[in-house]
């Protein structure tokens, strides 16, 4: 073997191993970043089941671990995104009062959905009712269409976004269930967040799950059910 | 007559016009550019009144691009003369005002740049993606029917365009209404009468551009509209003002013997503040009574008075369209009924809204587009109405 030979095998080598070392680590961040490849399955469908009696009044700590979990100002004014927020109510013919968090109903059949002229807005198979921030146009046909104010538009440069949740100006968003964690195995932030437990995540396909078994036995109520919207976050005790 | 005409529109005075109306669009693309730097914020929407005086402005002139077309459908379809000499203007006023009202209603977006997106990707279950087709098609319907009418070869065809444009207009105005109709959780939409409302206004309010458009050039050309043509239009454009106002009385009637309606209607009409006002002023006193004296009065309906009478309706277009879509939102949306509410995000409570200038400029800028159009459409080519012997 002559000395040119040993000299090439060894710089085909040296960069094999070079390309190697540059690129696998391009490759795993890639693989990272594009998360699970199979798709949602449509077995399930998410839910929340809201205790209203147990939600205490002037607590806000859902509000505050939406804002934190998903990168949100926590701004109050009239132009801020507010994804989750807490309704005082009262009840004008007994005076009862309550409270409870408000937010995406996650409708089986969203009027958002039909309402978006691009398709941005859509409903994922597992009942998460999302937007796609590239396809967004900014119309806000949809915020004039939710039942349940649910929307919020962006109306300003956004700054320290949080790499799980894109947001972008001109753009709508609203309350994802906290998607990011739901396809990790996780509970969204308001639910993990709430001191007395109020907030029940759950599969409302599966009549096994602790949501499921609660629905099955406790008197529950869908916001506005007269729209036949079939929501996927119930309330119970309103 | 001809002659005469093209040489006053040499004259500074046209240029003088032409240079404000290019003014006017300068001064909304750079509120367009102001949007886009800083975003919505720089505009008096929010998140509860999320259509604004943009959408005032655009609706108006799609609308009243949708009516101005009677002319053309009463000569064409209706086979009625006098009509037919003004169907290539109505024509130019249609094309310039949707062209106007589209592009304020596409610069409003909140990524103007991904308009693309909007002919990409397709929802067909959304009214709003229907109209995408719908307006677009009118603009080819509309410049084909032109056509017909300016080419000698193609004259034998200018009845059938004139047809599709008839039935064109008729769907695209319904689809303008049901963007409102098919908001089913808000009490001022959800209703199947804001369609064919939104087809009748669109008669009045067609007409009266086309009689302040019509009447302005025959005043620059020194002459007279024919008193039978005026009388005939005038009078037209009265019966279309009742019945709009019919439509919107019936609208609010029906509301009001909803117990669950009663809330909003008070709202709206009694103590709402500004759009009571806007309403009962705005819209039936200057944009219905007035007009209607003026037209009808003996003693009045000359031309000056169909003037002022065309003006004003125009006016109480704008009035009841800010009623009706910003008023619409203003009202909290009944989530919880049955319950007084109160939160953060302005539930229960009256939205605020006050326009900003650069909105009112964008608007503004749209009108400006229709005025370009027009004022360089009749400086180009032949629009102006060829008089026809009268036929009684």
């Amino acid at each position: 073997m002559s000395c040119t030979d040993i000299k090439r095998r060894d710089f085909l080598k040296t960069s094999v191993g070079a390309a190697a070392v540059v690129i696998a680590p391009g490759m795993l961040l890639f693989d990272m970043a594009h998360g699970k490849t199979e798709p949602v399955s449509g077995k399930v469908r998410w839910g929340m089941l809201i205790d209203t009696a147990n939600c205490a009044d002037g607590c806000t700590e859902c509000v505050a671990a939406c804002n934190k979990e998903n990168g949100l100002s926590g701004g109050l004014a009239s132009t801020d995104a507010q994804w989750i927020r807490k309704v005082e109510l009262k009840d004008m013919r007994t005076g009862r009062e309550l409270a409870l968090p408000m937010m995406c109903q996650h409708c089986e059949h969203p009027p958002c959905v039909d309402v978006c002229p691009t398709g941005a807005s859509f409903k994922r198979a597992d009942g998460i009712v999302l937007v796609d921030k590239h396809l967004c146009i900014g119309c806000r046909y949809c915020m004039m269409a939710c039942p349940y104010k649910a929307r919020s538009f962006v109306h300003e440069p956004l700054h320290d976004q949080n790499p799980d949740v894109p947001r972008g100006k001109g753009t709508v968003e609203s309350c994802t269930m906290c998607v990011h964690r739901v396809d990790n195995g996780q509970q969204p932030a308001c639910a993990e967040a709430c001191p007395n437990k109020s907030i029940l995540f759950g599969d409302l396909n599966d009549p096994e799950s602790e949501i499921s078994r609660k629905l099955r036995t406790v008197a529950s109520t869908q916001v506005r059910a007269d729209l036949g919207l079939n929501t996927g976050v119930r309330y119970q005790g309103l | 007559m001809a002659t005469n005409f093209s040489t006053k529109l040499r004259s500074p005075l046209y240029y003088t016009l032409v240079s404000i109306g290019a003014l006017i669009v300068l001064a909304g693309m750079y509120a367009v550019h102001l949007m886009e730097d800083h975003g919505h914020i720089i505009t008096g929407m929010n998140n509860q009144i999320v259509w604004g005086i943009p959408h005032i402005f655009a609706i108006f002139l799609i609308i009243a691009a949708s009516g101005v077309l009677n002319v053309s459908s009463i000569g064409s379809v209706f086979n009625k003369p006098a009509y037919k000499a003004r169907a290539p203007l109505a024509g130019l006023l249609s094309i310039a005002m949707l062209a106007g009202g589209l592009t304020v209603l596409m610069l409003d977006l909140g990524r103007p740049d991904r308009i693309i997106v909007a002919a990409t990707n397709y929802n067909p279950t959304s009214v709003f993606a229907w109209n995408i087709l719908l307006y677009s098609g009118m603009f080819a319907a509309v410049a084909i029917y032109l056509w017909t009418m300016m080419e000698k070869r193609m004259y034998p065809w200018s009845k059938p365009a004139g047809f599709m444009v008839f039935i064109w207009r008729f769907v695209l105005t319904t689809g303008t209404g049901v963007i409102f109709s098919f908001l089913v959780a808000r009490q001022a939409f959800g209703t199947a009468i804001l369609p064919p409302m939104f087809i009748v206004i669109s008669f009045a309010w067609g007409m009266a551009v086309f009689h302040i458009v019509q009447s302005t050039i025959y005043s620059w050309n020194k002459i007279s509209l024919d008193e039978y043509v005026q009388k005939r239009m005038r009078n037209l454009m009265g019966v279309f003002v009742i019945a709009g106002l019919y439509f919107v009385s019936t609208y609010h009637l029906t509301n009001l013997y909803f117990a669950r309606q009663t809330e909003f209607e008070k709202f709206i009409l009694l103590d709402g503040g500004v759009y009571p006002l806007l309403f009962w002023l705005g819209y039936v006193v200057i944009g219905n009574l007035i007009p209607l004296l003026l037209i009808y009065h003996p003693a009045l309906g000359k031309t000056k008075c169909v003037i002022a009478a065309s003006m004003l309706i125009a006016m109480g277009g704008f009035s009841l369209l800010y009623v009706l879509i910003i008023g619409g939102q203003a009202f909290p949306l009944d989530i919880f009924p049955g319950f007084e509410v109160h939160s953060t995000f302005g539930d229960g409570a009256i939205g605020a809204y006050s326009p900003s200038l650069p909105e009112i400029l964008l608007g503004l800028g749209g009108v400006g587009i229709s005025f370009m159009i027009t004022a360089i459409g009749i400086r180009v080519m032949d629009f102006v109405p060829h008089e026809i012997p009268k036929t009684h």
